[in-house]
Formats: structure tokens, sequence, C-alpha cells
């Protein structure tokens, strides 16, 4: 095909082109590459948000493509309420209606039960002569709700008007998501702390940490008290003292941080600083929020959300100690900072924002 | 050939024959007879070192490791498949969350039961006789080679480090509960909550020194490695005869560094170098592990009682820097 001399000459030059080929080849893609993410930009982009003081790395990071998806917000149902004339009856306590709707009139009450309906996606929700168990858990759930929308609005509220409604946990469907049961001790044949740890668990959040952190400092002991969260000594240098933190404490609460940091999609500087995760003077407002809001679950658990445990069936029970459905920060959350992306779910239903009292429609006259 | 055919990580010539077996057992060569008697040829191996497998010395030493190792190895292992209720499936799965955790530390360091931390314990002592055994052997075999000791103590600097962790530090603690857990996932676990329940090990200045000597011996090696490989044209990686006749190559490795930042170690010092930074990352590690809890209880604020933990001025909270609503949350009058 070439001229002899061209052939003859390449067999008297013999030269090695496999080196220099594979060099050019490389080094061409990586410029070829290099080329294409300056021209068309970096296809997995990220953003940050900073939490505290330059110099100290604290910030949450996302990708953008994550950040203008709002899942569940579209699928939220809600009507203005209607204005009640000046001395309009209201339910009362006409039958099945729950004894903290009696302050509504029949127009909102309505109103109000077919949202419910829609949120928890129970159709017959509250029906007239529906005695399942659904309404005796509804009455206590709406409670649930009205209390911490009047008495925690310091979490609910803490940075706009966010609020709860059924849909927050709930979400269209009769059990919510994200809810949790005892598990522990998760391992067989071993007693103490090798028991309640080193195993894939969705309460581990698949990692290896103890399994055991929400019932131990969300769940009171018999004695109504609530395991501290603490992992440090507050001086250089002291005497070891019973009952102060260990190794194990340490772990655990870890466990505990990572689950809240997994349920709200940010990491440990959200809150802390994390050269001193314990000094007040180097916390972000967040982690006062988060702080009511430990408060607000232990209390949400222990006053509404344990007695139902002779309401439900079995079937709604848990695995191993056929013990109630629990809700801590990843039922509302479900992975954003707050629940629903921060969408304001408590304007419409002032119905649903006192235990308390009537509902305050100043807002729509 | 050209130079860099061979000089590859991967030994792009190999040279498989008869098997070297050493020195025949005469007279004071005691080597001889604890050998085992067959050698064998790996090209796989060949690739990356010599090709010759074998001949191995064991010795009293390494028979007694090689056991209590196994020992340990096994009860390790059996503890974890106990914990999956003997399901080889989930043993599989969930091989790197398992682990056979030390006694909770209601036990101090009494005997626990076996299934809460007792195992641990019964474990721990044949890994302590294992290590001791093999650090002894690393120590005779120098001996019978008529070798300096420097392996044997460098191994004892990892060994204190163990120690630390293991037998030392909860001694003092009085608690075997202090100790770290045989297992994969569960031991970095421990290693997270041991810097966050004493305050930030980052404070302590012996973790730092650690570090530095840690990340001092890979660029050292990487210094080193690239100084001898870039005079070996000059015969340079005959490293013995540059130390006792120095040649160009070494006068070329001293100069270049002289002259890039004004100082050059010396042909055996370097090894020197190396040998101390590698020692004294376990040795500075071990003593900040063994005042960790015992003298200091929080090392930041031991850091600021000392005036080395640097000060902040600046706002907490993602609200003096932007809002949710820039970042994920949903726009504003939503609904």
């Amino acid at each position: 095909m070439f001229p002899k001399w061209f052939d003859n000459w390449n067999k008297d030059n013999p030269t090695n082109i496999f080196g220099p080929a594979i060099a050019v080849g490389v080094a061409g893609s990586a410029v070829f590459v290099a080329a294409m993410i300056v021209a068309f930009g970096q296809p997995f982009k990220t953003e940050s948000q900073q939490t505290g003081p330059r110099g100290t790395g604290m910030h949450v990071q996302e990708f953008v493509s994550d950040l203008a998806v709002y899942p569940d917000v579209a699928g939220f149902y809600t009507s203005e309420p209607i204005v009640p004339a000046q001395g309009a009856a209201v339910m009362g306590d006409a039958a099945g209606v729950p004894p903290s709707l009696a302050n509504l009139t029949p127009e909102n009450y309505d109103r109000l039960v077919t949202a419910m309906r829609e949120w928890t996606g129970i159709p017959d929700l509250l029906a007239p002569g529906n005695d399942s168990y659904q309404t005796q858990v509804a009455y206590s759930m709406i409670e649930m709700t009205q209390n911490i929308n009047q008495n925690w609005i310091g979490h609910v509220q803490a940075n706009a008007e966010v609020g709860v409604t059924c849909y927050t946990c709930h979400r269209g469907q009769a059990v919510p998501n994200n809810v949790w049961f005892k598990v522990s001790p998760v391992n067989s044949n071993v007693a103490g702390w090798s028991a309640n740890q080193n195993r894939v668990t969705m309460v581990s959040n698949f990692t290896s940490l103890p399994s055991d952190y929400l019932e131990t400092y969300l769940l009171a002991d018999e004695a109504g008290n609530y395991a501290n969260i603490g992992v440090h000594d507050l001086e250089s240098r002291v005497q070891q003292q019973p009952g102060d933190p260990l190794i194990q404490q340490a772990e655990r609460t870890y466990g505990f941080m990572n689950y809240i940091a997994n349920s709200l999609g940010v990491n440990c500087v959200f809150c802390h600083n994390s050269r001193a995760f314990y000094d007040p003077g180097q916390v972000t407002p967040q982690w006062a929020t988060a702080s009511l809001g430990i408060v607000m679950v232990q209390e949400t658990l222990a006053q509404y959300i344990l007695p139902l445990q002779d309401v439900l069936p079995a079937e709604r029970l848990g695995p191993v100690y056929a013990d109630v459905p629990k809700l801590a920060c990843r039922t509302c959350h479900q992975g954003e900072q707050q629940p629903l992306n921060g969408l304001n779910v408590i304007r419409n239903w002032p119905e649903l924002a006192v235990l308390d009292g009537a509902p305050d429609y100043s807002a729509f006259e | 050939m050209a130079y860099f055919e061979y000089q590859n990580i991967f030994t792009q010539v190999q040279v498989q024959g008869e098997p070297e077996m050493g020195m025949a057992q005469t007279g004071e060569n005691i080597l001889g007879g604890e050998r085992t008697r067959k050698a064998t040829f790996s090209t796989l191996i060949g690739w990356l070192g010599n090709a010759q497998i074998g001949p191995i010395y064991l010795g009293w030493a390494g028979l007694i490791s090689l056991a209590t190792g196994t020992l340990w190895f096994n009860i390790v292992g059996l503890n974890m498949l106990s914990q999956v209720d003997w399901s080889l499936t989930q043993f599989v799965r969930q091989l790197f969350w398992l682990a056979l955790e030390p006694p909770g530390p209601e036990h101090g360091l009494s005997m626990p039961p076996l299934n809460d931390g007792g195992w641990y314990i019964i474990s721990s002592f044949f890994l302590l006789i294992s290590v001791m055994a093999w650090w002894l052997r690393t120590y005779l075999l120098a001996a019978q080679h008529k070798m300096g000791k420097h392996i044997a103590w460098a191994f004892l600097a990892a060994i204190w480090l163990f120690l630390v962790l293991g037998l030392f530090r909860p001694i003092l603690m009085g608690s075997w509960s202090e100790a770290v857990p045989y297992g994969i996932f569960p031991h970095l676990d421990w290693t997270t909550a041991f810097s966050i329940r004493y305050g930030n090990l980052y404070y302590n200045p012996f973790h730092a020194l650690s570090i530095v000597f840690l990340y001092g011996s890979v660029l050292l090696f990487a210094m080193h490695g690239a100084t001898i490989l870039a005079v070996s044209r000059y015969g340079g990686d005959r490293e013995l005869e540059q130390i006792y006749d120095r040649g160009t190559a070494s006068e070329r490795a001293g100069l270049f560094w002289r002259w890039t930042m004004g100082f050059n170690a010396t042909m055996e010092g370097i090894h020197r170098w190396a040998w101390w930074f590698a020692v004294l990352t376990p040795i500075t590690g071990g003593i900040g592990i063994l005042l960790t809890g015992t003298v200091v209880d929080n090392w930041f604020i031991w850091a600021i009682e000392h005036n080395f933990a640097p000060e902040y001025l600046g706002a907490y909270g993602y609200e003096a820097y932007g809002t949710y609503q820039d970042f994920g949350g949903v726009p504003a009058g939503g609904n």
C-alpha cells in the first residue's frame, strides 16, 4: 500500500509508538474533559449554606439539582376558612365531633374534616357512626396537632410561620412513614452494651451505632426521667463521677445526633461548631430550636402517642415489642430543614392552631 | 531494554529457577532445621517483588503467636456469628457492622459474664500473647541473623500504642469498657466517640505530634524513594555501597536537596530519619491516648486554658448569611 521506501524506512527505524500514544491520549482526554467542564460548567453543581463564622468550615451542602425540589408540597390540600358570623352556632357536643373541635361552626368543621380525609387518605374519617379505632386515634391526634401549634410555637414557627397539620406527617397516607418502634436488643446471645448496637437497622440509620438511642432519650424511664443527652466533661480535668458520660453515652448520643441530622438533611455544623460540640457559645440558633424539638417530642410521645397502645389494633403495633408506632424528628421533617420545605400549612387552619378556646379567624375578616 | 521497563512498580523481569533455600544447618546456625523445606515460585507475586515463596521460619514464638492469634480471630468471628443467630448469610451481610464489644462500664475491671464482654477479655488475652510472641520472634530472628534489633524496636513502638489502647489505659481508667471493640465499623465508632467524649482529640498536642510524624513519614518515604530512583542510573539504588563508599549518586542526590532546601540528609542518615519518624508516630500517639481521660478530660477546654484554641468572631446560624428560601425552602408566600 505504502511506497517501498516508506516501508523500508520504517523497518530501519523501529520506534515504540505505544508509549507516546498512551501519553498523548491520556493528556488529550484530560484537556478535553477540562475544556468541557469550563465550557458547560460542573455537571453536578453544589451549593453551600454557611452556618457559622468564616474559617470554621461550618456549612451545609446540597446538589443544586436537589434544591428547588419540593416533594409532597403540591399534594397539600387546603382551603380558606369561612369566617363565622357573630354568634353563629358551633358544633358543640354533637355526636361524633372531637371535643377539641367543639368550637367550630358546621361549615368550618366540614371543611376541616374534608381536608383531614385528604391529608390522611382515610375516606370515612370521622364519618357519623364510624366507631373504628381510627376515630379514637383521630381525637387524640387532633389534640396533639393543636397542642404542638399552640404550645410549641417556638419550634414549629421558629423561623417563619410554618406550623403542622395532619399532612405534615401523614402525606396522604393512613399510617405515616418514618415512624419508629423499639427494637433493642438487636443482637442474639449477648447482653448489655454488646446487645444494642452493631447491626444494620432502620433506626440506626444503617450505621453500627447503637439502635436504642430513640427509646433511651425520647421515652421516660419508670421514674419519669429522661436520659441525659451529653458527652463531655465541662472542665479540662475532673474526677470521673458516677453518672458522668462515658464513651458509651458519647456513642449513643452520636447515634441520636446522626438521626437528627439525617432527618433534617443537614450535618453536625447546622447546629454545632464541631470543634466543641457542647459549647453554648458556639452553637447556632438552630441548636436551640432542635433542643426545643427534643422536649416537644418527649412530651408528645408521653401525652398523645403512648396512650394509644390499647387503642391500636395488633397489625399497627411494632414487630418486636408490639409497641405503638412512635414519632420523632424524621416523622415530620422527612429530610428537610423545615417540614414540607417550610410551606406555611397552618395559615388557613386556625382551627388546628388552638388547643383551648375558639379559632382566631381575624386574619380572614 | 529501556530502564523504565524494569524500574517499574511492577517488576517486569523475573528470574525463576532453582529456589534459594538459604544456609544449610551447620554449627551454630540453628535456623536451617526449623525452616520449612519447600519453596515455590509465583509469577503474580514476582510482579511485585521476589517471585520465590518460602521457605519460612516460624520457630516456637511464631507457632505460639499463630496459635493464639487464630484463637483470638476465631473467638471474635464466632461471637459475631452468634450475634446473628448463626446465620451465615447475615454474617456475611453484616460483617462490617458486627463486633465483639468490651464489657459495659458496670463491670469495671472484674471478669464480666461471657455474653457481656467475657469473650472479649478472653480473646484479648490470646491477642496479647499472640502479638507479644510475634514481637519476640522478630527479636530472636534478628539475633539469630546477627542483625541489629531495629525492626523489633520499631514493632514495639506500634505495640506500645496497642497496649495503651487495650491494656494500660483501661486499667488506669478502672474499666475494661474503655477498650476498643473488635469490629470494622464499630472500632471507627469508638474512635469518633472517644474524640468527642474527651472534648476533641485534635486539641491534644500528642495527637498533633503523631499526625506530624505520620504525614512526615509519608513525605520522607516519598522523598527518599524518589531520590534513590532518580540517581539509580548512577548506582544510587545500591545504597549500602553508597553508604561506605560515597559515589556520584550520593553526591548528586545530596546536592539536589541542599540546593533545593538548603539541607540534605546523608545516605545513611536518611534511614534513621525514616525510622524515627515511623517509630515516633505510635509513640507520641500512645502518650496522647494515655493522657486522655486519665489526666485531661476535655482537650478543647485544656487548649483554651493554654491559649492555643483560636477564637472566631462571626455570627452563628444561617440567618446571618442567607435565607432558607435560598437553600431548599419553598418560595415565600407559598400556599
